[in-house]
C-alpha cells in the first residue's frame, strides 16, 4: 500500500486549503481547566489527503469544530480557502463540507429531503442532478424515499457524507467517516473519497485506522495532549522508522528479552528491533534458552509504529 | 484497501474543487432561511395530527364542556354577548399561543438532544435567519391551528359574533402573540438541556399563564387583587386585545393591549439573538 499516495494536484502556490496559527482552547472541568488544544499551527494546501492522527482526547475533534465554527477558540486563528472561520464565517463555511463523528440524523425528513434540505441551506439552487449522483456514487439511490429512520448505521453514515457535499466544497473534513462501518462499505467510500480528491478537492481526515492514513494520505498531523508532535509526508515519517516487526509463536520468553516485547492479538509476542543485527540476537536468545520457536513473522515499519513513537516519546 | 487504491479514478460531475467559493450578495434573509422555514413548516406538516388536529380536537373539547357547564351562570360584558361568543376567540388565541411556543420549543431540544442542530450550525446560515425560521415557522403552526379552530368553531356560534369586528386587531394580536410565544419556545428551546427543563417552561410558565389569562372569563368578574394579578399576565393582553378585534369590547384598551404585546416581542427578541449570536449552550 505505500508509495500509492502520491498528490494528484497539490497546488502549494495559492490560497491554503486550512491555515491554522497559534489555536488555543481549554474546557471547564471538575478539576479545573483541560488544555484540549495548545498552540497548535498547520497549513494544508490545496488538492492535499491530509490525515489528522491522534489517541482519544488528543484534540482532533476540538480542532475540528474550530474550523467548522462549532467551537470558538480561546486565541489563535483558522481560515479555510483564506477566509477567516471568524469574521468571514459565511465564506468560510461555504468553503467547507464536515462529516461528523457522530451518527446523526433527522428523524422527519427522508433520505433525499435530507440531502436536499442540506444543499438549500447553502443556498444551491438547482442541486437535483448532483444530489442523485451523490446518492448513486453513495449507494444510496434505492433508499432515497426511505425515512432516515428506517436506515441501517452504515446508511446513515453515507447520508452524512452526502450531506457534506451537497453544497461541493473544496475542503471535505471526514471525521472518524468509517467508524464502526463494514469493510464493503470502507471500501466503497474511500473509493469516492480518493475520486474527490482526484478532482481537486482538498481531504483531510482522522480515523484510528491507521492503515487507511498509511494507504491514502499524503501528509500526516499527529496530536497528543492538544499539541501537535510530528507534521510531515507519510513517506518522511515511515523512513524515520527504519527498525523491524517481529513476532514469535513460542512456549516461552527468553528471560533476557522479556521486558522487550508484548503479546500480540494472536497470541504471539511481538518486537520491535533496531534492525536485523538485533533478530539475530534475538533468535540466539531463544536457542540458548531452549525455547523452540513455532512460527516467526518479520514486519516492516508502519505508520503505528511511527504514531506509537511519536507519542509516547511525547508522554516521556 | 490496496484494490481501492489502485483504481484509476473515474471522471465525476465536475465540482468546485480547487475553486475558492465566495457567496454572491445575499439579501438580509437569504437561501439558508427559506431553508430553514420550509424544514420548520414541513416537520410539523409531516406529523399534522400530532401538531394541527390534536390541539384543534382538544380546544373544541374544551368549548363543548365549558360552553355546556357555564353558558347558563356566567355574564360577561354586561350581557352584550353570550358566553359561547365571549369563550371562543379566546381559546382559538389560547391554541395558537400554546401550539406557537410548542414548535419553536421542541425543534429546538430535540435537534440538540438528537444532535442534528449540526445541520444548520455547519452551512453559513445567519443567527437572524435561523432566528426568523424558527419563529416564523412556530407563528404558521399557531395560526395554522388557529385557522382551523375558528373554522370549526362556527357551527357552534352565531356567524355575526365569528366575523371579526376589526380584523386588523385580530391580526395584530395573532402575529403579536405568535412572535412572542415562538420566541420563547426558541429561547426556553436554546436554554434547555434536556426534555424534563422544556417541561418545566410548559407546565408551569406557559399553561397556568394561558390559563389565568382571562381565557374563560372576563377580568372584571374577579375580585380587586386577582384583577390586579391579571394585569401583570403578558397573555391576558393578547388574549384581550384579540378577543377586542372581534366584538369591539375587551377589559382593557387594545392600545395598551399593543404596547404590552410590542414591549414584550423586543425584549424576547432581544434575548433570543443575544443567545444565537453568542451561541449560547449551541457552540462552545
Amino acid at each position: 500500500m505505500k508509495g500509492s499516495t502520491e498528490s494528484p494536484s497539490v497546488n502549494q502556490t495559492s490560497v491554503p486549503a486550512v491555515e491554522i496559527v497559534g489555536i488555543n482552547k481549554s474546557f471547564p472541568n471538575a478539576s479545573g481547566n483541560v488544555q484540549a488544544l495548545s498552540d497548535v499551527s498547520l497549513r494544508i494546501e490545496q488538492g492535499e489527503f491530509f490525515a489528522l492522527l491522534g489517541p482519544n482526547g488528543a484534540g482532533k475533534t476540538t480542532l475540528i469544530s474550530i474550523l467548522a465554527g462549532l467551537t470558538k477558540a480561546d486565541s489563535g486563528s483558522a481560515k479555510i480557502m483564506g477566509f477567516d472561520t471568524v469574521r468571514e464565517y459565511r465564506d468560510a463555511r461555504t468553503n467547507l463540507g464536515v462529516v461528523p463523528q457522530e451518527l446523526v440524523f433527522d428523524p422527519f425528513f427522508t433520505v433525499r429531503e435530507t440531502l436536499e434540505l442540506q444543499a438549500k441551506y447553502y443556498g444551491v439552487k438547482n442541486a437535483s442532478a448532483w444530489i442523485d449522483e451523490i446518492l448513486e456514487n453513495l449507494d444510496l439511490t434505492s433508499k432515497s424515499k426511505a425515512n432516515m429512520r428506517a436506515l441501517s448505521g452504515g446508511m446513515k453514515r453515507r447520508v452524512l457524507v452526502g450531506q457534506a457535499l451537497v453544497h461541493k466544497p473544496p475542503v471535505i473534513v471526514l471525521d472518524e467517516p468509517t467508524a464502526g462501518v463494514d469493510v464493503e462499505l470502507r471500501q466503497n467510500l474511500w473509493s469516492f473519497i480518493k475520486r474527490l480528491n482526484a478532482e481537486g478537492h482538498t481531504i483531510i481526515l482522522t480515523t484510528h485506522y491507521l492503515e487507511e492514513a498509511e494507504a491514502l494520505c499524503q501528509r500526516v498531523a499527529m496530536l497528543k495532549n492538544g499539541k501537535v508532535v510530528a507534521l510531515d509526508t507519510t513517506a518522511n515519517l515511515l523512513r524515520g522508522m527504519s527498525g523491524i516487526t517481529v513476532q514469535i509463536s513460542a512456549d516461552a520468553v527468553p528471560p533476557s528479552w522479556a521486558t522487550r516485547g508484548g503479546i500480540q492479538a494472536s497470541g504471539a509476542q511481538g518486537y520491535t528491533l533496531s534492525g536485523y543485527a538485533e533478530l539475530e540476537a534475538l533468535l540466539t536468545a531463544y536457542r540458548e534458552a531452549n525455547i523452540a520457536v513455532k512460527e516467526m513473522k518479520l514486519g516492516e515499519a508502519d505508520l503505528e509504529q511511527a504514531f506509537l513513537k511519536l507519542t509516547s516519546k511525547e508522554a516521556a | 484497501m490496496s484494490d481501492v487504491l489502485n483504481q484509476t479514478p473515474s471522471p465525476i460531475p465536475a465540482t468546485n474543487a480547487g475553486a475558492q467559493l465566495r457567496r454572491a450578495s445575499q439579501p438580509i434573509l437569504g437561501p439558508g432561511f427559506k431553508a430553514l422555514f420550509y424544514k420548520e413548516c414541513l416537520r410539523f406538516w409531516k406529523v399534522g395530527f400530532q401538531t394541527v388536529v390534536a390541539p384543534v380536537v382538544t380546544t373544541l373539547l374544551y368549548l363543548l364542556i365549558f360552553s355546556h357547564a357555564l353558558s347558563e351562570h356566567v355574564k360577561v360584558y354586561d350581557g352584550k354577548i353570550s358566553y359561547v361568543e365571549f369563550l371562543v376567540p379566546g381559546l382559538i388565541m389560547m391554541a395558537v399561543l400554546q401550539n406557537a411556543f410548542a414548535n419553536s420549543s421542541s425543534s429546538m431540544i430535540q435537534s440538540k438532544m438528537m444532535r442534528n442542530l449540526i445541520f444548520i450550525l455547519l452551512p453559513p446560515i445567519t443567527s437572524l435567519e435561523i432566528f426568523c425560521a424558527y419563529v416564523f415557522g412556530a407563528m404558521a403552526r399557531g395560526l395554522t391551528v388557529g385557522f382551523f379552530m375558528w373554522l370549526l368553531t362556527l357551527p357552534f356560534v352565531p356567524w355575526h359574533a365569528m366575523v371579526p369586528n376589526n380584523p386588523l386587531w385580530v391580526l395584530a394580536f395573532a402575529l403579536g402573540g405568535t412572535w412572542i410565544l415562538g420566541t420563547l419556545g426558541l429561547v426556553a428551546g436554546i436554554w434547555s438541556e434536556k426534555f424534563d427543563h422544556l417541561a418545566v417552561f410548559q407546565n408551569f410558565i406557559i399553561m397556568p399563564l394561558t390559563f389565568l389569562a382571562g381565557t374563560f372569563y372576563s377580568i372584571q368578574t374577579l375580585p380587586a387583587f386577582w384583577q390586579k394579578i391579571s394585569h401583570v399576565n403578558p397573555f391576558f393582553y393578547m388574549i384581550d386585545g384579540f378577543r377586542y378585534g372581534f366584538f369591539g369590547v375587551s377589559d382593557v384598551s387594545p392600545w395598551i393591549s399593543l404596547a404590552v404585546v410590542v414591549c414584550f416581542m423586543t425584549l424576547l427578541t432581544i434575548v433570543a439573538m443575544r443567545m444565537l449570536v453568542t451561541g449560547y449552550k449551541l457552540r462552545q
